[in-house]
């Protein structure tokens, strides 16, 4: 495939042939979620429906935000903001492997020249009460990817278990094309008219995030936002399951599910702000938990999550 | 006979796994098959990331028919006595054999249970294994129920005799077991049938998989050493490593890089430990100069342009991390040296424990310790207070914080970079020693200081808030700890008054207090008894280690000053080396028999028999001969034990074994004059005397 068309010339190159492999592979390529994540798995077309039986395939980019790794764009590939490929399918098939392996030839790596390994690596997102067996997966030494298969999310056991593929896009891109620091990755043809680096797209927003984050942001405000959240993700839960306005059984899964990711978010920011001690810290992310549990327990009463009337 | 080869294919197994897993799969098999009634010639195990492989010898072709005779009622018993039989026996009555006995005619049965077929056998015992299977983590996948440590894709299982192959049927969740398998993910294609275990081995090699890890064990570190070796360099030993990276290939090939230059000034534990932790790499050593200046790395295949695009990739990956090592290198030193306190300062925020305060009042208390200690190591006061103070300074650097495990092994640079003393730098590094009953205990009197105090604020803190180690669980390592000081203090041959020491440490706990009615200012002195008994029993396991029993090390606990460990180690040896001659071993059954006569006269009489004995009392030349031995021994025992010439000591009690023997051969003890057999008594009591002085021998058995 890779042959076929020609080695990858730009970070949106590689992204699109990802989003063209998965498409073929029969994954629906959905959109990246519109909400500040910490990681694709956030999404809630991976946490919520990687729970129930409904079988699921769905392929997304998701622009990640990890507020203590901005370097205001200095760093060669440390950021605050950047880009995961998340695929998810459910049941996991069982040529996953292959598949995957398939997806790499399509970005331009040659297995014939390459050392692809599947190195031990277990998954778990103590926020999300989610745990998972699989590999990072090396390609000659560098992690290029995280395969999991998922276990258990929200406290729930994984019944069929799901695929999890996350790929950290610009390390991908970088060493398939070849770049030493991210800010110099073409983002688009580097013969278009306007070509665009990366650092021409984000490093103006690096320095811009990464004071906010590290030195501005109001944490009175973001404590009160925490609090907010929280209450306002048990109220939602706490609807009776019949809506009195339509009569329909409609549980708020998905909104009680984003005050959690907000949570969770301005949790990572109060982090990177320096005002949670280590031992406040177990007790925040267990509030995250708590949170994730409960739109778990929500969803797996949803028809989405498998209910059944 | 036919041979059994067994191939469970899966996803990729970690590679800390595959050892035991390969070693719990023969056991299991062979004990389940053993179980069932057939017998085996050999069983060889194997592991390789994608699967493991049990081949074995000789397998019995069924299991034996077993007969079993049973014994029935009377003939004339009531019907239901014979019914209930029947259906015990699991026959019918036309089955039964009458036969005529003593009591009557009585039915017999005769049950046979008939040998089954090898392959019905292994299909039960391979199923029973594979859903039981022991592995640390496991996991389900896709739609199915099975649990294994990653998705096992399919079962290899065959027996194999004159007549060729035969599949075992069996099928697991819906894996159905076949005679195929499959080569290399990336160097062959397809899978192949094969027929036996060498046909299997063979053509996994020509597919690219060395099923044997100690073969790919053996290869890269042929391949490695040769490969330096050519280069006038040598690879760093690192066997932990090479095992883990033989599990993680199945075509191991070896491709040597160099480490751009700019990172060489790196120390060479920094690129050693990085190298190991991120990548997997072995280091390639300069002899001459001591630095890293290569690393290895083990390929899973090899490529069309000899890995060089594979080293490239790996070199980059390499110069990344060792950029981020760099980074934290040069900022360290910026900070230590302009005041390294400061990191030192940043420990007052760091929980040790949280009932036993921050780490910050941990070193406190270390550094107090320490100071009190110096002078029984030879160091001086000020310099141990120093080191202890610095030697967890580098906890707060971001070298450490990166890579855990060089924590110590940075203190020691950065102190150095400081300006400090480079005793005070050492002790940074040497004080966590020794880390375990083989690791090497560290002598410099300033180490030693710090390293002591260090273990002994742990453990009196963890006696304090009454965690100690209990059965099996001792999540704070405190054994670890005890045996820790006990092997500084012998194996430096420190004089050290550990109640003194302990009361010290237990008073900066806050559990030993002035005053006596206040039971918060009691509660440490019990925990300073237990924390000795604690230490002693650490030192009797650690001596019956090098062969001294544990009662010989009792009977010198019982001795005065046993919180002296090297006195009472010196005493214990003594005593053993003693005990061995046929000198002691008398003496010590002529004691026992003293005592025994003793003990049981002083409790028929209830009188303690401790008057000096009187000579003029005695009767027998054996008597007077042992009154002078006596005479004679006591101010010679005195004056070795006063130099603690323990051997000395033992030697002179020993030689009262004659005397002894040749009085209890000439004199009745308890006989009918009250006056001889109370002078007898009490000479006896003189000789337990004695003998206690050396060592409570009442505590030997045997």
């Amino acid at each position: 495939m890779a042959d076929s068309i020609g080695a990858p010339r730009s970070f949106q190159d590689i992204l699109m042939r990802l989003q063209a492999y998965w498409a073929a592979q029969g994954c629906a390529i959905l959109q990246p979620y519109d909400m500040e994540v910490g990681a694709g798995t956030f999404h809630p077309a991976t946490t919520l429906r990687s729970l129930g039986s409904t079988p699921w395939a769905a392929a997304y980019v998701q622009p990640s935000r990890r507020p203590t790794d901005g370097r205001y764009g200095e760093n060669p590939n440390r950021m605050q903001h950047y880009y995961q490929f998340q695929v998810l399918i459910k049941p996991s098939p069982p040529n996953l492997q292959d598949l995957y392996l398939g997806s790499l030839s399509a970005i331009g790596i040659d297995m014939d020249l390459h050392d692809i390994r599947f190195v031990e690596d277990d998954w778990e997102s103590p926020t999300l009460g989610a745990w998972g067996l699989g590999w990072e997966v090396w390609c000659d030494g560098m992690e290029v990817s995280q395969f999991t298969y998922f276990q258990q999310v929200g406290g729930h056991d994984c019944s069929p278990v799901s695929g999890e593929l996350t790929y950290g896009l610009e390390r991908l891109a970088m060493y398939v094309l070849g770049v030493e620091h991210v800010m110099d990755m073409p983002f688009n043809d580097p013969d278009a008219p306007i070509p665009l680096s990366y650092g021409d797209v984000f490093r103006q927003t690096e320095e811009e995030y990464a004071r906010w984050n590290f030195d501005v942001a109001d944490t009175a405000m973001l404590l009160r936002h925490f609090e907010e959240a929280e209450a306002e993700c048990a109220a939602i839960l706490a609807q009776p399951a019949q809506d009195p306005k339509t009569g329909k059984r409609i549980i708020m899964a998905h909104p009680a599910y984003d005050q959690c990711i907000k949570a969770s978010h301005i949790f990572n920011l109060l982090d990177a702000r320096g005002v949670i001690s280590v031992t406040e810290r177990q007790a925040y992310i267990g509030r995250v938990r708590a949170l994730a549990r409960k739109c778990a327990d929500a969803f797996v009463q949803t028809r989405a999550g498998g209910f059944q009337a | 006979m036919p041979d059994l080869l067994i191939e469970l294919f899966s996803e990729e197994i970690p590679a800390r796994m595959q050892v035991r897993a390969a070693k719990d799969l023969k056991q299991r098999i062979t004990d389940g098959l053993v179980e069932a009634g057939l017998t085996y010639a050999g069983a060889e195990a194997f592991a390789t990331p994608r699967r493991l492989t049990l081949a074995i010898e000789g397998l019995t072709a069924e299991s034996p028919t077993v007969r079993e005779e049973r014994r029935g009622p009377r003939v004339d018993a009531p019907e239901k006595a014979v019914q209930g039989f029947l259906r015990g026996a699991g026959l019918t009555l036309d089955q039964l054999e009458k036969r005529d006995t003593p009591k009557g005619e009585v039915y017999f049965a005769l049950i046979e249970k008939p040998g089954r077929q090898a392959a019905e056998i292994v299909a039960e015992v391979l199923e029973a294994v594979v859903r039981n299977f022991p592995w640390p983590k496991s996991m389900r996948w896709g739609h199915g129920s099975l649990r294994w440590v990653r998705p096992l894709h399919s079962i290899l299982c065959i027996l194999t005799d004159e007549d060729g192959a035969q599949v075992v049927p069996l099928a697991i969740d819906g894996i159905a077991a076949g005679n195929s398998t499959e080569g290399h993910r990336f160097m062959s294609q397809g899978r192949f049938s094969v027929s036996s275990f060498e046909d299997y081995e063979a053509k996994l090699k020509r597919a690219h998989v060395m099923l044997s890890a100690s073969e790919r064990v053996e290869h890269i570190w042929h391949d490695a050493t040769n490969m330096a070796f050519a280069s006038g360099l040598e690879l760093v030993e690192d066997r932990a490593l090479l095992d883990e990276v033989a599990g993680l290939v199945e075509w191991p090939v070896v491709l040597m890089g160099e480490i751009d230059p700019e990172y060489l000034e790196l120390p060479p534990e920094v690129l050693q430990t990085s190298m190991r932790e991120h990548q997997k790499f072995f280091s390639v050593r300069d002899s001459k100069s001591g630095k890293i200046v290569r690393f290895v790395t083990v390929a899973n295949r090899e490529t069309a342009d000899n890995g060089a695009i594979i080293l490239a990739g790996n070199r980059k990956v390499l110069g990344a991390r060792l950029a981020d090592a760099q980074f934290f290198w040069h900022n360290d030193l910026r900070i230590a040296q302009a005041e390294i306190g400061n990191w030192t300062q940043a420990l007052d925020n760091v929980t040790f424990h949280n009932k036993l305060g921050s780490q910050g009042t941990r070193i406190a208390r270390i550094a107090a310790l320490a100071r009190e200690i110096a002078p029984v190591t030879g160091a001086d006061p000020d310099a141990a207070e120093q080191a202890a103070l610095l030697a967890k300074a580098d906890l707060s650097s971001e070298m450490v914080g990166e890579f855990p495990e060089l924590q110590g092994v940075m203190g020691r640079y950065y102190i150095a970079a400081a300006g400090y003393d480079a005793a005070v730098a050492q002790a940074a590094q040497e004080h966590y020693s020794p880390l375990g009953p083989s690791d090497t205990v560290p002598s410099a009197p300033v180490s030693v200081a710090v390293a002591l105090a260090d273990k002994i604020d742990t453990l009196t803190g963890f006696w304090a808030i009454d965690e100690k180690p209990t059965g099996s669980k001792d999540p704070f390592a405190l054994r670890r700890a005890a045996l820790g000081v006990i092997r500084l203090v012998l194996e430096n041959d420190l004089v050290l008054d550990l109640n003194l020491i302990l009361t010290t440490a237990f008073v900066a706990h806050g559990v030993l207090g002035p005053d006596p009615t206040n039971s918060a200012d009691c509660k440490g002195v019990a925990d300073r008894t237990n924390l000795l008994a604690f230490l002693h029993d650490r030192l009797k396991v650690h001596l019956r280690e090098q062969g001294i029993r544990h009662d010989i090390i009792d009977a010198c606990i019982a001795m005065p000053n046993s919180d002296d460990l090297t006195l009472l180690v010196k005493r214990a040896q003594a005593l053993d080396a003693e005990l061995k001659t046929e000198e002691g071993e008398n003496l010590l059954q002529g004691f026992k028999r003293a005592n025994n006569i003793l003990s049981q006269a002083e409790e028929k009489d209830g009188v303690e028999y401790s008057f000096g004995a009187d000579p003029k009392f005695a009767e027998d030349p054996s008597e007077t001969a042992l009154f002078a031995a006596l005479e004679q021994a006591e101010p010679q025992i005195e004056s070795a034990l006063a130099q603690e010439d323990f051997p000395a000591a033992m030697a002179t009690m020993a030689g009262l074994r004659g005397p002894i023997d040749a009085f209890f051969e000439a004199v009745q003890i308890n006989t009918e004059n009250q006056t001889l057999r109370r002078n007898r008594l009490n000479l006896l009591h003189q000789i337990r005397a004695t003998c206690m002085k050396v060592a409570d021998l009442t505590r030997i058995e045997g």
